[in-house]
């Protein structure tokens, strides 16, 4: 019956001519054959775009799953216990919290005014036969892996770091009152700072390329009338591009913060893993990513496993918010350009 | 006197403007400066230990002399088994995205959720494996480090097909229909075929993003001394290599870490200038 009701498909395209009923037939069979090819491909791609849905949903599943026995051992006073100990199984995830988000905000401090600089340079300044050249650089710099910052971070910048910028600080700022803090103890190198350090250099083509992304998407007409009434190029950039990109130069800086949070191997090797908060930031912590990567093979105990997953799902909570937020930004000033 | 005024302030803007200017060259120095350092560094560390041997022999104990021929298989493996999983499933999530839901809800939100994922923590990937494979399995093993790495390589793909498919221009799946081509091959004989420079693009970034990840693969696939080629059991890649031979109090580990490391770091520019040489003829298409 089926192939009957499809018939006249097959009699349009030959009315003009006589056909023998076994041309007609195969000629049904083949467009039946693409109706199912077409279905068939259609729904395998709606199942892939579905899948990623489904990726998501069971990161955020699994993780919820496995961190129960550690919400349910120690509450909510997990997110603020500062005690870290694997031999009487007491967790709290408060220093690896403050860890992640001190050395972000160090990365963060560093490069966004560094990569807007850049990204300044590379739109009003450089000259045209430079510009792909420098841009691609800076994008390689992108591309290094996290585990190179990691090794260099380790044994050429720690050790200049001990060396150079730690006691030049501790000397300057070490006896100030308020300052002095911050700087306090001996430099070891490693520690918070140079784990922040490292991540604003991984971080830095982040914000640069997005920078450079939007400065470029500013209508010209409105630079050449901000020059035509006298402006200095730099009298551009902060009172015509900056306001202009806004949206789009925050959307790029949320975008890296939520790399410099979720960081793993660049940090791992140069922060130390102290489960501590020192209020000096010479000291050696932990973030969350490195607590992980140190001590997720070696944990011993459902409770222990389960509370560095924990530790991860605060983390993937946390970069979800800054990621989402990021990209709600950079959609709208894409909207916006059209 | 106005007159003099003006030229005060007028001097002022020009030495703001040059004070800039000089903050701006100097702020792009110092980015591109970490480049030369970050570089230079690894050739002079790790090119002397790049040997024949290194590509022939296995991972030493520490004290004696080796290579990294079981990490730098494991690698490959692992990238191999990412890329067959994660290709398929990525680019026909693309597809569905640029082809047939190009303006529906369900792409925008996929749209959305690739993008988190894009650049969501890879150590959570890790955990995610962890919790599904490694967990119920009871054991550490190969292909869920593969699996991990294909969880990184999935949102690559999907973005870059996507984008790739929405250049195309629509002239040409007119013509395609209009000789009565089905749909799907239209997709997959003339927008696939157009499009074609841009996919393999996102495929090679997808691998310069993988080849160097070390989190997932931590607590998937581990590490594995000898050589092995049971994915069943824990295979041996060169970050985690790099990691545990770095972080190792001995001399002979850490100088195969740094040719490790050169090893990646070459690997991965390779890939993305090579990507990057294939974009141009993208976008002429």
């Amino acid at each position: 019956m089926q192939s009957a009701e499809k018939q006249p498909v097959a009699d349009i395209a030959l009315s003009e001519r006589v056909t023998l009923p076994a041309e007609a037939l195969a000629r049904t069979k083949a467009l039946d054959r693409f109706r199912l090819g077409d279905a068939v491909f259609r729904h395998l791609t709606r199942a892939a775009a579905l899948g990623v849905l489904l990726l998501l949903s069971g990161v955020i599943v699994s993780l919820i799953d496995g961190s129960i026995p550690a919400f349910r051992a120690f509450g909510l006073g997990f997110l603020t216990s500062e005690r870290w100990n694997p031999v009487t199984e007491i967790f709290g995830a408060l220093p690896a919290i403050y860890g992640t988000i001190v050395t972000s905000i160090i990365a963060m401090v560093i490069a966004v005014p560094v990569g807007l600089m850049i990204a300044f340079f590379l739109t009003e300044l450089c000259p045209q036969w430079a510009r792909r050249p420098i841009g691609i650089a800076v994008e390689l710099l992108a591309g290094i892996p996290s585990i190179i910052y990691g090794i260099w971070g380790l044994f050429m910048f720690a050790p200049f770091l001990q060396r150079t910028l730690q006691p030049f600080l501790i000397d300057t700022f070490g006896d100030m009152p308020v300052l002095g803090v911050l700087f306090a103890g001996p430099p070891y190198g490693i520690g918070i700072l140079t784990s922040g350090l490292v991540l604003a250099i991984m971080v830095l083509p982040f914000v640069t390329s997005i920078s450079r992304d939007v400065f470029e998407a500013v209508p010209g007409v409105l630079k050449e009338a901000a020059y035509g009434v006298g402006c200095t190029r730099w009298e551009v950039v902060r009172f015509v591009v900056l306001p202009y990109a806004r949206v789009g130069v925050i959307g790029g800086i949320m975008l890296s913060l939520g790399r410099a949070l979720g960081e793993t191997m660049a940090v791992t090797f140069v922060i130390g893993n102290a489960h501590r908060i020192s209020a000096s930031i010479l000291a050696p912590g932990t973030t969350i990513s490195a607590s992980i990567a140190n001590e997720f093979t070696e944990a011993v105990g459902d409770l222990y496993t389960s509370s560095l997953i924990a530790l991860g799902l605060i983390l993937f909570v946390i970069t979800f918010i800054v990621l989402a937020i990021a990209r709600y930004m950079l959609m709208r000033i894409e909207r916006r350009i059209g | 006197m106005p007159d003099k005024t003006v030229t005060a302030r007028y001097a002022a803007r020009r030495g703001k403007d040059i004070a800039a200017t000089a903050l701006a060259l100097a702020a792009t120095a110092f980015g591109l400066g970490w480049l030369v350092l970050i570089l230079g560094a690894l050739l002079w560390e790790g090119f002397g230990g790049l040997s024949v041997a290194v590509f022939t022999q296995m991972t030493p104990p520490p004290g004696s002399s080796g290579g990294l021929l079981n990490p730098i298989f494991g690698s490959l493996v692992l990238t191999i088994i990412a890329v067959l999983i994660g290709t398929p499933i990525g680019i026909f999530a693309g597809t569905y995205m640029a082809e047939y839901g190009r303006y529906d809800r369900l792409s925008s939100v996929v749209r959305f959720i690739n993008d988190i994922l894009l650049s969501a923590p890879s150590i959570v990937v890790g955990l995610f494996i962890y919790e599904i494979m490694v967990a119920p399995m009871g054991h550490f093993s190969g292909w869920a480090g593969g699996v991990a790495l294909a969880v990184l390589v999935i949102p690559v793909v999907v973005r870059t097909t996507e984008d790739m498919l929405t250049l195309v221009p629509n002239a040409l799946r007119e013509a395609a229909t209009s000789i009565g081509l089905p749909r799907s091959l239209s997709i997959t004989r003339i927008c696939y075929r157009a499009a074609r420079a841009g996919m393999v693009t996102g495929v090679l970034l997808a691998v310069a993003r993988i080849s160097g990840e070390t989190a997932p693969l931590l607590f998937t696939s581990l590490n594995n001394q000898f050589w092995s080629t049971d994915l069943n059991q824990p295979v041996s890649s060169l970050p985690v290599v790099i990691f545990q031979f770095a972080l190792s109090p001995y001399k002979d580990w850490q100088s195969l870490a740094w040719t490790g490391a050169l090893i990646i770091t070459l690997t991965v520019l390779a890939l993305s200038i090579t990507a990057r040489a294939l974009v141009p003829s993208a976008k002429q298409t």
